[in-house]
């Protein structure tokens, strides 16, 4: 059994909604989303909010799905907030008028992230599916004008990278006070679309002077965040804290995760809120002890130096890939399966060699689907 | 070392908070937090923005009977590394 008590949680996100009017490929939503009619009330929410707070969170995220399309975020915002929670807004902009920004501020929201898909209006608006630019610039106006702190999040990918230096450059002439370059995660809509969007080492190995020449250039006036993609890393990126240690997600429908792409893991089971206390969950659950600790480690991690500092990667991509979530992240180049992270990167290295096209992705939808892969390829590019 | 002429201010995007379940003041920021000891909790509360490294070092050094100028000013030099405190001149 796990050998580890539970610690005190620092950060909640609360993914208040899956519906979204965007389609991006990228999304790291499970394929399985939450339809409307799941979705916890209002009521349910504040209480999970006020449990959190007690628990020790001090953190809450909102996010989705498109959390504007709750027409209730207000009230949740401001429940939160009187709870004593650093509140943040994550969206993509689409949905913010005037007049709900102001009612945000006043309920006494701390920060808003904006997602953009690149800087170039064509390219973004065939990421996301939809025309959403003018939306998006009409969002970051708003969110400068109450005044509140404001982050910019893109997604990076093979079709974005190579214009790094204008995204950094837009993200700055937004006013962002944070700008997140977040490396695509292969979880959820992401996984099913990983050939299209992979990067190239040649991609990432011009990046990286770009990024570290604007983390100096803006430094007290834009915070930089540069989240390295794993799969051309010799080791795992470190699971959150450990598992079930500080950070808590919550689905629509109220069901409790050590991280958003956790209900992948399928050999697992996850409670709700709707049955028990977040207190309960937290401590008890069997999804939260499963991998609490190191106890359910196998080697090459049991008697890794490494173990107390990666925790042996992503159990998520573990169980993804390898099919056992007790197995070494397969990032790991100790791992045996380290061939199927190769095998992916050896996908794009044979593009570098070849003419690239305009990839054709899997667009996120929402159900009534055949079934969630059988969705329609749409084709983009010409 | 923060110069002591500095008027240091916390963050725009940082929050000071009481947390009731740790027993301490934290900072709070963007996907972030900081527990803080009595003594830092003390001396961000003081950065105001108005008073200065030495202002704020003469404050606690009354309080405790101590020179502590030199504790703060390098204490505060960490946070303005970590960009969670700026000068406000
Ligand atoms: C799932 S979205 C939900 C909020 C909102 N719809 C939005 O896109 O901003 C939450 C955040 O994760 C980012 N994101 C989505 N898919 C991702 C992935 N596969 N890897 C890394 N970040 C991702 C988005 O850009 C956004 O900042
Ligand atoms: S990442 Fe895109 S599709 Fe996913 S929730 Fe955000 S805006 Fe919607
Ligand atoms: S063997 Fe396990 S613990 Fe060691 S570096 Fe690899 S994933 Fe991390």
């Amino acid at each position: 059994m796990p050998n580890e008590k539970p610690g005190v949680p620092t950060t909640l996100l609360a993914e208040i909604t899956h519906r979204c009017p965007l389609h991006c490929p990228y999304c790291s939503n499970p394929l399985d989303l939450a339809r409307a009619d799941a979705e916890l009330s209002t009521g349910e929410w504040q209480r999970v909010f006020t449990e959190a707070r007690a628990l020790g969170v001090l953190q809450l995220g909102l996010s989705g799905g498109e959390p504007l399309l709750r027409k209730d975020l207000e009230s949740l915002v401001g429940h939160a907030r009187q709870a004593g929670l650093y509140t943040t807004l994550v969206t993509s902009g689409l949905g913010l008028t005037r007049d709900r920004a102001l009612r945000l501020r006043d309920a006494g929201i701390d920060h808003v992230q904006i997602s953009f898909q690149d800087a170039d209006r064509t390219t973004a608006e065939r990421i996301a599916g939809l025309t959403s630019v003018d939306k998006k610039l009409a969002a970051a106006a708003l969110v400068r004008e109450i005044g509140v702190a404001f982050s910019v999040n893109v997604v990076l990918h093979r079709g974005n990278l190579d214009r790094i230096g204008e995204i950094i450059e837009m993200a700055a002439s937004l006013g962002a006070d944070r700008l997140e370059l977040a490396n695509t995660q292969y979880y959820g809509w992401a996984s099913l679309n990983r050939d299209a969007l992979m990067p190239t080492r040649a991609q990432l190995a011009a990046a990286e002077p770009i990024v570290d020449a604007a983390v100096a250039r803006y430094r007290g006036r834009m915070q930089i965040i540069y989240v390295l993609p794993d799969y051309y890393s010799e080791f795992p990126k470190a699971c959150y804290g450990g598992w079930g240690t500080v950070y808590i997600v919550i689905g629509p429908n109220g069901i409790v995760l050590p991280c958003h792409a956790a209900t992948q893991i399928t050999s697992l089971t996850f409670d709700t809120v709707r049955d028990h206390s977040l207190d309960w969950i937290w401590r008890e659950s069997p999804g939260f002890r499963a991998f609490r600790g190191d106890d359910w480690m196998r080697e090459p991690c049991r008697t890794c130096a490494l173990k107390t500092v990666d925790f042996g990667g992503c159990r998520c991509q573990a169980f993804l890939l390898t099919g056992d979530a007790r197995n070494a992240d397969p990032v790991c180049s100790k791992s045996p399966n380290r061939h199927l992270i190769d095998e992916a990167l050896a996908v794009v290295t044979d593009l570098e060699t070849t003419i690239v096209t305009a990839p054709a992705y899997t667009y996120r939808a929402m159900p009534p689907t055949p079934t969630a892969g059988q969705r329609a390829k749409a084709a983009v590019g010409d | 070392m923060m110069p002591l002429t500095a008027r240091p201010r916390l963050w725009r995007l940082a929050r000071l908070e009481f947390d009731p379940v740790r027993n301490r003041r934290v900072l709070l920021y963007p996907e972030g937090a900081m527990l803080l000891n009595d003594t830092g909790g003390e001396v961000l509360a003081l950065c105001d923005g108005t008073r200065t490294v030495a202002d704020i070092g003469a404050e606690l050094g009354t309080k405790y009977h101590a020179d502590v100028t030199v504790d703060v000013a390098a204490y505060l030099a960490q946070l303005v590394e970590r960009e969670l405190v700026h000068d406000a001149q």
